[in-house]
């Protein structure tokens, strides 16, 4: 928050892009708030979900948020994204759960992929912990800009019984009316973000200073080289070929998004501040799931097939 | 780099785009992604991979639009998509409507929400009936600007007489129907001419390009701020904090979005339904609260507030606070146009929920006075009818378990509109206007 907003807001009425944006998405925030018994925010700690709950203080100031976030954790997170998650929690005394995909491998409920990655297996403990809470609306940081799936999603998404989403049955939305109606057993996704692009994220992150993950910035990070991505070295992503080992070296990268560190990929920069970053950003070329997502490569339909299955 | 510093003075507008695969939409919607460069290179990297493999020449741009595999396997276009672009001064939501006209579900939905329609129309053919249908469904919203693009203007030699004759027929289409502010633009999709840069073929033609024309076109509520439509505003949530700081202890605020108009402190305002008259104390956002200061100067449409009242009068989710000057009277009677969106047809006594502001309650379609012909709409002949089916527009009269504070659409398009939905599977069956 600015001193600018307030002053702005004296000599105009009309909404700034940023302020516009905020607008809806409090207004969104509060709607399920009001229409639905038990929500929940999903949150990484990534920084979609920290401008999602950012938004969420904002709505509800001075008074506390009125629901608990959740975390899929897929065992393969980036130690210090999960510390500030921890971090984050605890000065808003929020109340956190964790489904851990660990616990699903560990005792045989989920095979691990012989690729190694976890992101496709994360919806099935995703879909017990909203059926375990009995948690009616589940708040999501995806943004429409991001994939062509959700391009076509709505900002409140029913969710079948088993968690599946059906494209081509969606409820017309209109106006500013949402519907989250829905029969016991199903639920609403629902998306805040809908319509943020990644740069009006980083705007809005630079805006109201939100704290993120110190992996989003530049730093020295052991990576090698695997389908066009740079890959942290660490322990759950090993070069696997001579060719991957031969590519070991060490860089100064950052993230644009932060998962799975087994196929999350790095790319490298220098940004130090959220300026640097924003000033990378509006002149990128490459979209964040294409330079960072190997699970989005793997066909044209990846991301729209782990929605119709439950997935975020 | 100026644009990706934080830009305070960018707009936000939304846009829906409506047409039939052949009219070249998609390509003017991939021309208006690729030319404004919010097409990276891996997407069309991989619009090229996929126009090899299909056999075409070069990129073609109608593919950055494409979705859904089911919609790749068909050929066909199934669903609203959104697509997002920007200039340095302004960032635009552009609601991709697919397919034919009679599909009103997808057109309704897109209108509903944006500042702009954009139409083509093909410049060999001129106004088809469907043009017409879509200009229609832009009046039936009351969308404030319609942009018509007459496209293939090359194939037609350039000629300033056909793209003439065409705009005189839009002018004469949209004011019998009564929509606000209509532009012809005469463009080459394919080619780019007019469509982010002005065009050296068509010297006769001195208007902007799409581009520079949705650049400059005001959002649906600076018109209305210019129009100085009245406050209105419903309640979503009911801000009582009972712990944390001192001075929050007996805070007591009335959160919501601003539907229309401005509040200050010391506006008189009513709380409806019941009709309870207060005064607006103040008015907070988290950053006015964090800034320590006692209220804001003001708040309009469409911000996310919260309104504290002069006295201690029972307020709750699903109530409206209006100005008090020229409120809404609550009525169980309304009568309204309807968009039927749902698959389940709809016959005369049938039992729904209406759903308003933020109130629903019960209702009962008591009648259905006729259906409504997009082609005929200018007229406002009713054709009769027992039952509307989906894609139908129709007149309904509606009998309310309980009063509501409508408005005529016509006058408000917050507080005019709203959505019938399924009391047993809770699906949406249709959008509302209120007539009057």
């Amino acid at each position: 928050m600015t001193a600018t907003t307030l002053e702005g807001t004296m000599a105009t009425t009309s909404l700034s892009l940023l302020d516009a944006l905020e607008s809806e998405a409090i207004h969104v925030i509060r709607e399920v708030v009001a229409e639905l018994e038990r929500p929940v925010l999903l949150f990484s700690g990534g920084k979609d979900s920290m401008v999602m709950l950012h938004l969420a203080v904002k709505a509800f100031a001075p008074a506390p948020v009125p629901f608990p976030v959740l975390h899929v954790d897929t065992g393969h997170n980036f130690a210090e994204v999960l510390a500030f998650r921890d971090t984050v929690v605890d000065d808003l005394r929020l109340r956190l759960e964790v489904a851990k995909v660990q616990d699903w491998i560990d005792d045989g409920r989920l095979k691990e992929r012989a690729d190694g990655t976890r992101n496709p297996l994360q919806t099935r403990p995703l879909l017990e912990a909203i059926e375990q809470g009995k948690f009616d609306a589940v708040f999501g940081g995806g943004r429409r800009d991001e994939e062509k799936a959700r391009a076509k999603e709505r900002i409140f998404s029913l969710r079948d019984e088993f968690g599946q989403w059906d494209p081509r049955n969606q409820r017309p939305e209109l106006w500013n009316l949402y519907n989250g109606r829905h029969r016991p057993g199903e639920h609403v996704r629902v998306f805040p973000l809908s319509n943020w692009t990644e740069l009006d994220v980083w705007r809005y992150i630079a805006r109201e200073n939100i704290p993120l993950p110190s992996l989003y910035y530049t730093h020295e990070r052991e990576v090698f080289d695997r389908d066009g991505m740079l890959l942290a070295v660490g322990p759950v992503s090993q070069p696997r070929t001579a060719a991957e080992r031969a590519s070991v070296r060490t860089e100064k990268v950052r993230y644009r998004t932060v998962g799975d560190m087994s196929c999350t990929g790095a790319v490298l920069s220098l940004a130090h501040t959220v300026d640097d970053v924003l000033a990378e950003v509006a002149t990128t070329r490459i979209t964040e799931r294409g330079a960072t997502r190997a699970d989005d490569r793997m066909s044209e339909a990846a991301m729209e097939d782990r929605k119709k299955e439950g997935y975020f | 780099m100026a644009t990706a510093s934080l830009d305070t003075t960018a707009t936000l507008l939304r846009i829906a785009t409506a047409g039939s695969v052949d009219d070249g939409k998609s390509t003017l919607v991939g021309r208006l992604l690729f030319d404004s460069k919010s097409v990276l290179s891996d997407q069309l990297d991989a619009v090229e991979r996929v126009s090899r493999d299909r056999g075409h020449d070069g990129a073609d741009l109608a593919l950055l639009t494409d979705g859904l595999r089911a919609e790749r396997e068909q050929g066909i276009t199934i669903d609203v998509a959104y697509r997002y672009f920007a200039t340095a001064n302004r960032s635009f939501v552009l609601a991709d409507c697919p397919g034919h006209v009679q599909y009103t579900r997808n057109t309704v939905t897109g209108a509903s929400t944006a500042d702009v329609v954009v139409l083509l129309v093909d410049a060999r053919k001129g106004l088809l009936e469907q043009t017409r249908r879509h200009l229609a469904v832009a009046a039936l919203l009351r969308v404030p600007h319609v942009v018509v693009a007459v496209n293939k203007i090359d194939l037609v030699d350039w000629s300033k007489e056909r793209f003439e004759d065409i705009a005189a027929d839009l002018r004469a289409a949209a004011a019998a129907l009564g929509v606000a502010d209509v532009h012809a633009i005469p463009v080459s999709a394919l080619l780019g001419d007019n469509i982010v840069d002005r065009s050296v073929n068509t010297p006769w033609y001195g208007g902007p390009s799409v581009l520079e024309l949705l650049e400059e076109l005001p959002s649906a509520d600076a018109d209305a701020a210019a129009a100085a439509e009245p406050f209105r505003l419903a309640v979503q949530h009911v801000v009582r904090p009972q712990s944390g700081e001192d001075r929050f202890r007996d805070y007591r605020g009335y959160a919501g979005q601003v539907a229309s108009g401005v509040v200050r402190p010391g506006d008189e305002v009513v709380v409806l339904p019941k009709g309870t008259r207060t005064t607006v104390v103040g008015i907070d956002t988290a950053d006015s609260l964090a800034a320590g200061l006692d209220t804001l100067p003001q708040a309009f449409a469409p911000q996310s507030v919260t309104v504290r009242l002069a006295d201690d009068v029972d307020v709750a989710h699903g109530d409206l606070l209006a100005a008090a000057e020229g409120a809404p009277v609550p009525t169980q009677d309304v009568v309204a146009t309807v968009a039927w969106l749902s698959e389940k047809p709809v016959a005369a006594r049938q039992l729904v929920l209406l759903k308003h502001g933020t109130r629903t309650v019960k209702a009962q379609v008591r009648e259905i006075a006729g259906r409504l012909d997009l082609d005929t709409l200018d007229r406002h002949e009713l054709e009769s009818a027992d039952t509307l089916a989906l894609n139908d527009l129709g007149r309904v009269t509606l009998r309310l378990a309980a009063p509501v504070p409508v408005e005529p659409y016509a006058r408000a398009r917050r507080t005019g509109a709203f959505l019938l939905v399924d009391p047993d599977d809770g699906g949406t069956l249709a959008a509302g206007m209120v007539d009057g």
